[in-house]
């Protein structure tokens, strides 16, 4: 299957698109030795994140224009609009933190999974949408993701227990040391891995699944598979951050006596 | 075993054999070039193997494990049909994680695919 043109791709038709690629290949340094898998260049999926985010702030605007007026916000309206919608999401979110972080905590992280589920789930689904490709099936996306989760982890651990939060690297007792701390260091690292290469590995299976069938026979059989990859796209932004809830909660968690 | 059976059982088993063995009688010098030419790996019978039989034992263990956590999720609905929202959202997770280790397993294979060109 391999990867396919985007609508973007028609945007290489204008100069200043052109000069601004290749300035910003430049910068980013893909001419010089650092390449690390021989990829293609696009800025494809930074495109795609920006029409992401830019929906969300919309989206969190009309949230926001219904919390400001009284008579507006109270009475729920008859249909699904794009306040109701991000009302709806931000409430199930709620739930969501509390249930997994305790109800002390959840306001506090509330901004931060809640951002992250929905950044996730939009960006997964405009694997959906034919001639458009997800940012969240190449690595490039989901890394910053992840390396970001890994270090709000570590940050949160420090502000809560202060430095003593690496003492709970060396495990129960000092004679373990050389034994829990390799352990422990190759844990760690290995969970934003994880987290990146889960969701790349989903979301490219999942699109290449569809793709294939859509190739096949265009008419009525892609609909089962787009289904399933509705809920893919779902499950996987919940794993991911139920996975940062349960990494955040283990760092800052204190010990029960 | 009837007699129809065992002929389909040894010529596969000799058409399996053939397969495994053929990707050896590349390593001969002059016969990479000309595989080099047609623009694959010179061992790439080996690469295209490796990559299948990867993801078909990733996928048979991700298969049994996924089974279990659905058959133990079934079981307690089963016993208890008004726990079933609290135990869906556990059966939801534990067979996401179950399925990202056959997913790791895919990366590997499609890594692999995209080596048997050279």
């Amino acid at each position: 299957m391999g990867e396919h043109g985007t609508w973007f791709d028609y945007l290489n038709r204008f100069a200043w698109w052109q000069k601004f690629d290749h300035w910003a290949q430049e910068m980013l340094g893909r001419k010089s030795g650092l390449k690390m898998f021989a990829t293609g260049w696009t800025l494809t999926h930074v495109l795609i994140t920006l029409v992401v985010v830019a929906f969300i702030t919309w989206g969190a605007l009309a949230f926001l224009g219904g919390t400001k007026s009284a008579d507006k916000g109270l009475v729920p309206p008859r249909k699904m609009n794009l306040r109701n919608f991000f009302e709806v999401l931000a409430e199930s979110l709620y739930g969501l933190v509390e249930g997994a972080m305790g109800e002390k905590n959840a306001p506090r992280f509330l901004p931060l999974i809640g951002a992250l589920f929905m950044f996730i789930l939009f960006n997964n689904l405009f694997a959906l949408i034919p001639g458009f490709s997800a940012p969240t099936d190449t690595l490039k996306t989901n890394v910053g993701i992840a390396l970001g989760v890994f270090f709000l982890t570590h940050i949160y651990g420090v502000r809560e227990h202060g430095l003593a939060y690496f003492k709970h690297f060396l495990g129960p007792s000092p004679a373990l040391i050389p034994l829990m701390l390799p352990i422990e260091i190759i844990s760690h690292l290995a969970r934003p891995l994880s987290l990146a290469v889960r969701l790349m590995g989903n979301m490219m299976a999942d699109h290449k699944v569809v793709m294939s069938f859509f190739a096949l026979v265009p008419v009525l059989v892609p609909l089962p598979f787009l289904l399933l990859g509705l809920l893919v796209c779902g499950i996987q932004a919940l794993v991911f951050c139920t996975l940062a809830m349960v990494y955040i909660g283990m760092a800052i968690e204190h010990e029960e006596h | 075993m009837k007699r129809s059976s065992k002929i389909i059982f040894s010529s596969l088993t000799s058409l399996l054999v053939l397969v495994l063995f053929s990707g050896l009688a590349f390593a001969q010098g002059g016969e990479a070039e000309a595989i080099k030419a047609q623009g694959l790996a010179s061992n790439y019978g080996l690469i295209a193997l490796a990559a299948g039989l990867g993801i078909a034992i990733a996928a048979l263990g991700g298969g049994i494990g996924q089974g279990r956590a659905a058959a133990a999720a079934l079981d307690g609905i089963a016993r208890n049909p008004g726990a079933a929202d609290q135990i869906r959202g556990p059966m939801i997770l534990g067979l996401a994680l179950i399925e990202s280790l056959v997913i790791y397993a895919l990366i590997i294979s499609l890594l692999l695919v995209l080596k048997v060109g050279a």
